[in-house]
């Protein structure tokens, strides 16, 4: 797979957005989650107000230079409400039906499954085509209503006939009522049988055929919660063992368990943490060193954490350190009281990785995410905007100025919107192509071979 | 109380604590005014702080990391400030002023930490006003230093081994413990400050009967409903009191506490520094006398 930057036969451009182009924007319509599926074939985003979209990538071949290349837009194919409010009675407090996570489950057959989340459930759907239909019952008419039977004196064999396409979504397993804390991750298990769900205390392990059982693996709640000073904040199954799963906490510390060891994984195989630098130590030290997304890579070899300011490769046989770091903002480091202030410290940005392993992504604010390529580090700031997207068009690259003089294309960090942030995004398992959650906008990039 | 000169701003340049430390054997005037504008800093980081943690009126379940990580940035503050002596000065002023109040200095010390009391301080004879909301599932980690009380003095010298965990704010709103610190504290308070003065019973008669009451009270409220806004009526109807958290730890009394300060106790300093502290010592009475009156509301007997 090419690079990431620079480089004659690579550019990003753009291709499509989804999505309303109004100032005000609905907080429902904010996207909260991005997910391709194992093939690529589809993306699926979750949004605040409960919903799900699928799209489709419609594929169409092109010829360039005589080498067939997959070009093709992404379509909605399906639209369903995956999540309602709820209201918890006994503690009077609403529960949000804002997605915060869709997993995809490998393809078996022609149905496609996905797990999606809110603060509390997690739930199965099922995503079916139907494109034929059965004409010619016996004992119904052509619009449903049942026939008298006195009236019929011959039986016939209904036919199949062909219709236009539906897509039907449907729930088929509802796993609720196991966690007292807010989901913030679902992570299917290589198993393709279980599958962990993670809160700010809990992580349990389900079988996606039972929904009224599931095994608690991971509980950090101390007896007295006086004494919390540590949370979850993301968990997620090794991609090759079925055994071994990681998750973070707000201290910066990841925790690698194998379920083989015990029944519950309290007591971790591996502690990843890396040494403070006490020349930067602040009183915000803690808090940007909370980790917001942990995921592994798809070899199963490295995994990669994102804190408030940079994103960080690990080495799974090394705990002591990470094997790269990535800065991301670091021109924000003079700017956390302020970001503190505005609770933007709390952000929590995600990462992705290429299909290839060589490349990382995350979002920043202003719209901007960054891209770094692990062989070259080389790295790149682009821009999710209408302003910045043609037809077809190349992105620009951006760069926020820290110094005094600015120059002519560059962004002063004081003039960055702190409200337009890009928490979520995705890399097409196989492709250069990737989708960028710019609040209730949907960006689709490609890649250009020149 | 800050020196001439120091302009307070929200600098984000104050970051690394290190600025003002180094030039701390120099008495120069340049080492002092950074001295104090870290100082200055680091004071409005906390105010902040406790603020956050006490913005809670949401009708969905506060975010539990980030109010962990307010949590521990407060208590850093608190370590800090308690290693260069800023602590107890604070603490002894705020104590002063509010001691001026008729009210015993000991009230100040407060919320700090819902799971303040133990159960061995709790049958102690003479009953202070303490605004520390206990609750019954959390049994308090460190021992309550009784006789410093009796002084009439806050003190904070000591800071035990637990204590940097003790004053967890109550916005955590998972526990019952949590939930029902929010749900007393905005309820009450508004409550308080509504009703009008009922008849007045002795102080020490009403103060008894809360202590014995009030396990049962908060026993009740981890059934009953926390919720920090429980009914959109009752909200409405006390939308414009001033919340007053100070009020409120009067009122949850019966409760004894240890006389350590946590970030609570700064909270309500803080707001009181507004309004007058006399008046809600004034009040203090016959907000003990609603308490009954709160109750029936919230339990809806």
């Amino acid at each position: 797979m090419a690079g990431v930057a620079g480089g004659n036969d690579f550019q990003w451009c753009f291709s499509q957005v989804k999505g309303a182009i109004d100032e005000d924007v609905a907080e429902a319509d904010i996207i909260s989650t991005v997910e391709f599926n194992h093939s690529g074939e589809f993306l699926a985003t979750g949004d605040k107000g409960g919903r799900v979209v699928i799209f489709q990538h419609e594929q169409e071949v092109h010829f360039c230079k005589n080498r067939p290349h997959l070009r093709g837009e992404y379509n909605v194919y399906s639209t369903f409400q995956s999540h309602e409010p709820e209201f918890d009675y006994l503690k009077s407090l609403e529960i949000e039906e804002k997605i915060n996570k869709i997993r995809w489950l490998p393809q078996q057959n022609s149905a496609h499954f996905l797990l999606s989340t809110n603060d509390k459930t997690i739930k199965l759907w099922k995503i079916s085509e139907r494109d034929k239909r059965a004409e010619g019952y016996n004992l119904k008419d052509e619009d449903g209503r049942l026939r008298d039977p006195f009236r019929i004196t011959s039986l016939r064999v209904p036919v199949l006939m062909p219709m236009d396409l539906m897509v039907e979504a449907s729930p088929r397993r509802v796993f609720a009522n196991a966690h007292t804390y807010h989901i913030n991750s679902i992570s299917v298990n290589s198993d393709h049988q279980t599958y962990l769900s993670a809160d700010d205390l809990r992580i349990n392990l389900w079988h996606l055929e039972i929904t009224d059982r599931s095994f608690n693996i991971v509980d950090i709640k101390p007896a007295n919660m006086e004494e919390l000073t540590e949370v979850i904040t993301a968990a997620e199954c090794q991609p090759n063992q079925c055994n071994v799963f990681v998750y973070s906490s707000s201290k910066g510390t990841i925790r690698l368990c194998d379920m083989r060891a015990a029944a519950l994984c309290d007591r971790h195989t591996k502690f990843f943490e890396e040494p403070e630098d006490p020349s930067s130590r602040s009183f915000f030290s803690e808090i940007i060193s909370s980790i917001s997304d942990v995921k592994f890579s798809h070899s199963g070899r490295y995994m990669m954490t994102r804190d408030y300011l940079s994103v960080k490769v690990w080495d799974l046989n090394m705990e002591n350190r990470p094997v790269e770091t990535y800065q991301v903002h670091e021109y924000l480091r003079s700017k956390l009281c302020s970001l503190y202030e505005n609770d933007c410290i709390f952000d929590k940005f995600e990462c992705c990785w290429n299909g290839s392993d060589s490349a990382i992504m995350t979002g920043s604010y202003n719209n901007f995410f960054r891209m770094f390529d692990r062989n070259t580090r080389k790295d790149i700031t682009l821009e999710a905007s209408r302003e910045s997207s043609k037809p077809r068009g190349t992105l620009k690259p951006r760069k926020v100025s820290t110094g005094g003089k600015r120059k002519k294309d560059e962004i002063s960090v004081d003039s960055l919107d702190f409200n337009k942030k890009i928490l979520h995004t995705a890399w097409h398992p196989k492709e250069n192509v990737i989708a960028v959650a710019a609040t209730n906008n949907l960006y689709i990039f490609q890649d250009k071979i020149n | 109380m800050f020196p001439k000169g120091t302009k307070r701003k929200f600098s984000d340049s104050g970051d690394e604590p290190a600025a003002g430390g180094e030039d701390v054997n120099q008495p120069s005037s340049v080492a002092v005014r950074m001295l104090s504008s870290y100082s200055l800093q680091r004071q409005s980081l906390l105010d902040m702080s406790l603020i956050k943690l006490q913005l809670c009126h949401m009708l969905v379940e506060p975010n539990l990391c980030r109010s962990v990580l307010i949590a521990n940035t407060v208590r850093q503050i608190q370590e800090e400030m308690t290693q260069d002596g800023t602590w107890q000065i604070m603490t002894q002023a705020l104590s002063a002023a509010n001691a001026a109040a008729q009210c015993s200095a000991d009230r100040l010390v407060a919320t700090e930490v819902l799971c303040r009391q133990t159960e061995a301080t709790q049958g102690e004879q003479v009953l202070k006003p303490f605004p520390a909301v206990g609750s019954e599932g959390c049994p308090a980690e460190e021992e309550v230093v009784v006789e410093e009380e009796g002084e009439g003095g806050v003190t904070m010298s000591t800071v035990s081994p637990q204590a940097p965990t003790s004053y967890l704010p109550g916005t955590f709103g998972m526990d019952p413990c949590w939930e029902e610190e929010n749900g007393e504290d905005e309820e009450e308070d508004e409550d308080s400050e509504e009703c009008g003065s009922g008849s007045e019973e002795g102080d020490s008669d009403r103060l008894v009967e809360d202590s014995r009451t009030a396990e049962q009270v908060f026993g009740t409220f981890e059934i009953k409903n926390p919720a920090p806004s429980p009914d959109p009526a009752l909200e409405e109807l006390f939308s414009d009191v001033d919340a007053s958290y100070y009020d409120l730890d009067t009122v949850l009394t019966g409760m004894q506490s240890a006389p350590k300060m946590g970030p609570y106790d700064l909270l309500e300093s803080l707001s009181s520094h507004g309004p007058s502290p006399l008046s809600s010592s004034t009040s203090c009475r016959s907000d003990l006398n609603e308490l009954d009156h709160i109750m029936e509301i919230i339990v809806g007997s």
